[in-house]
């Protein structure tokens, strides 16, 4: 493949993922609010198209019609650029994301996601630590004590529960020894005993994975651990002064990170696009993707769920819950987890 | 795919360009088609209808700060581990014990900082000791 | 295929660390000067992944930009930043820093142009620098070769760990 060739196909998947990415994030409050509307009894939205398919749309050309208010007390250029930063961080981390095997396309030999970084999962997490400061720097600069507190808060609790989630994924490093997504997917193929997927969630991550997914919830501030947005106290934490697109875009960007924590423990823990694969050579390609987006689908059904079902914590529970329980717990199973390994070696 | 070590890094700088193209976009649109009709009680802080009192920047717990210091020498330990963690089969045991004495030895810290109170956050307990 | 453009993303990147490098320490307001240093880190971090090695830029970022400068950034939105501004910078040292920059600027040179393994380094075919394991290279030598030093680096962190409460420990 020459360098243009490259470049075209890297532009053509990049248009595509972005695509299917936004689409996915309209989408995902579309569900969510109809999911949380038949938990609660209700019916969720229902008036704009058939079961409200085209409110996302209405939303999205609401939020640009509305009054984009800057106020004359923040710091302006921190105040645009910080929801500016945290749609690139939510967004960029789908690059190193597969999402399926290879396929051929007109004598092109091309890998399903954007490119296959050796260190794919350490790119994934120095983005997400990238994502503090657009948190921290909506909270300082509109200048505002809600605001402020809010991405204090935020701050405080992603910085803490980022330390447990990086210990959760050091048992799947030794399970599959590589940095490389499709490598770690890659190990995960095959069954146990001829029935039981290989996958990690079954390959004794039990415990990392559980670490893993509550830490993903404090990461990207939902319920239970929504705290910085508690809006019985703190109005709407670090985008109290947000309005219009801004606010939009920080509401893009929680749904985005959403869907990449469901990719992630879909690829890290779940066998990726493991899956029975049956038929004729293009059900052989389209299958794994469609496994793939199932599990990720599952994945939002269950966020969606935990918010119809939990209250919030309290913010002293919150801390000591990262603290106290997540982080020991997460020493405890890569311990193991290495001792286990190190003697089979 | 070109055989080369900086191929894989070319669509990552890509994309993230389309990112922050897009995340401009937005604003841009936002700003362009969004109407304004400013008055004084919009423009003002956001305080629950009240007239703004004092700074927003006030003097917060201490605490946050020492969070973030525990955030960033218990990120070290993680990070230590990860290359371990991609040859542990290589290092067989001897990587297991080598790992227990540097696991060990920073869990000192985690229980001295656990007594001292540091991941206490609770109003009373803990706020008289020390 | 040969690398693309290596020398324009050098230049790119190291242009980028200078300017944002200066404009550390010539910001009057302490938040652009973290932000600034933030860049820096990054464009270090570009660096290094072109100096092929990635393990490292990855670590640079999770560390330096998303770690410390976290806590840079803690402390800074705290203070009254618009006092601080108006404060006149109290020290003149601008002599001593000069000489102190200048003769670290020496000591590189040196070391660069007459240290023998750099000179074969430099001979050495770029291409054949392996890349596929530098994170298991990077873990051979350290909980090999340099184990002592990797365990001695526990310590280290025991010590910052106690000295951190320490410091705060009448606010606790």
């Amino acid at each position: 493949m020459s360098i243009s060739t490259f470049v075209i196909v890297s532009v053509i998947k990049i248009v595509i993922a972005l695509a299917v990415l936004l689409t996915s994030v309209a989408y995902s409050v579309w569900l969510e609010r109809k999911v949380l509307g038949h938990i609660q009894n209700r019916w969720g939205p229902s008036y704009v198209g058939p079961f409200g398919l085209l409110q996302p749309l209405a939303d999205g050309l609401k939020f640009i019609f509305k009054e984009d208010l800057t106020p004359p007390h923040v710091h302006k250029a921190l105040y645009i650029a910080a929801p500016m930063l945290s749609v690139i961080c939510a967004v960029s981390s789908i690059a190193v994301i597969p999402i399926g095997n290879w396929v051929d396309v007109a004598g092109l030999h091309i890998p399903l996601e954007i490119t296959d970084v050796n260190i794919g999962l350490l790119v994934i997490l120095g983005i997400t630590s990238m994502g503090v400061y657009g948190v921290a720097l909506a909270g300082w600069s509109s200048n505002n004590k809600y605001s402020l507190l809010g991405g204090l808060r935020a701050s405080a609790q992603m910085v803490s529960y980022e330390i447990s989630l990086g210990l959760s994924l050091i048992g799947v490093l030794i399970v599959s020894g590589s940095f490389s997504l499709r490598q770690i997917v890659d190990a995960q193929g095959g069954r146990f005993w001829g029935f039981v997927p290989r996958w990690n969630v079954f390959h004794g991550q039990e415990v990392a994975f559980f670490i893993y997914l509550m830490s993903a919830y404090a990461e990207t501030n939902r319920v239970p651990f929504d705290l910085p947005e508690a809006e019985t106290e703190l109005v709407a934490g670090y985008h109290t002064e947000y309005s219009a697109m801004k606010f939009a875009m920080f509401f893009m960007a929680e749904y985005a990170n959403m869907i990449t924590v469901g990719c992630l423990a879909t690829l890290l823990f779940l066998g990726g696009w493991h899956g029975p694969i049956v038929g004729p050579p293009l059900a052989r390609v389209i299958l794994p993707v469609f496994w793939f987006g199932l599990k990720v689908f599952g994945f939002m059904i269950l966020y969606i769920w935990v918010r119809g079902t939990l209250p919030r914590f309290r913010y002293d529970q919150l801390m000591a819950f990262g603290w106290k329980f997540l982080f020991p717990l997460a020493v405890a199973n890569l311990v193991v987890t290495a001792l286990v390994v190190a003697v089979r070696a | 795919m070109p055989d080369n070590y900086f191929a894989p890094y070319l669509p990552l700088l890509m994309h993230f360009l389309a990112a922050c193209l897009l995340a401009a976009a937005i604003v841009a649109l936002s700003a362009i088609l969004g109407y304004r009709k400013p008055t004084r009680a919009k423009l003002s802080p956001y305080e629950c209808g009240m007239t703004p009192l004092g700074d927003a920047r006030e003097r917060f717990s201490v605490k946050f700060y020492l969070v973030a210091m525990m955030f960033i020498l218990f990120d070290v330990e993680a990070v230590f581990l990860y290359p371990w963690a991609v040859i542990l089969r290589d290092l067989k045991m001897f990587g297991f014990w080598e790992m227990l004495v540097y696991i060990g030895i920073v869990l000192v810290g985690f229980v001295y900082i656990w007594k001292k109170g540091v991941l206490d956050w609770g109003p009373s307990r803990a706020r008289g000791r020390g | 295929m040969a690398p693309v453009a290596t020398p324009f993303f050098f230049y790119l990147l190291s242009g980028l660390a200078l300017i944002s490098g200066i404009l550390v320490i010539t910001r009057r307001n302490p938040v652009h000067s973290a932000l600034a240093l933030i860049l820096t880190l990054l464009a270090l971090a570009g660096i290094y992944l072109m100096l092929y090695a990635p393990f490292v830029a990855g670590v640079q970022i999770i560390l330096y930009a998303g770690g410390i400068m976290v806590l840079f950034l803690f402390v800074i939105m705290l203070v009254n930043v618009g006092r601080a501004e108006k404060e006149r910078q109290f020290n003149k040292q601008w002599l001593l820093a000069i000489a102190a920059t200048v003769g670290l600027g020496i000591v590189f040179v040196r070391v660069f142009t007459s240290s023998q393994t750099l000179t074969e380094l430099l001979k050495r075919p770029l291409a054949q620098l392996p890349e596929t394991s530098n994170t298991q290279q990077v873990g051979f030598s350290l909980y090999g070769q340099y184990m002592l030093a990797f365990e001695i680096a526990s310590l280290l962190l025991l010590v910052a760990i106690v000295g951190a409460v320490v410091m705060a420990k009448k606010r606790i």
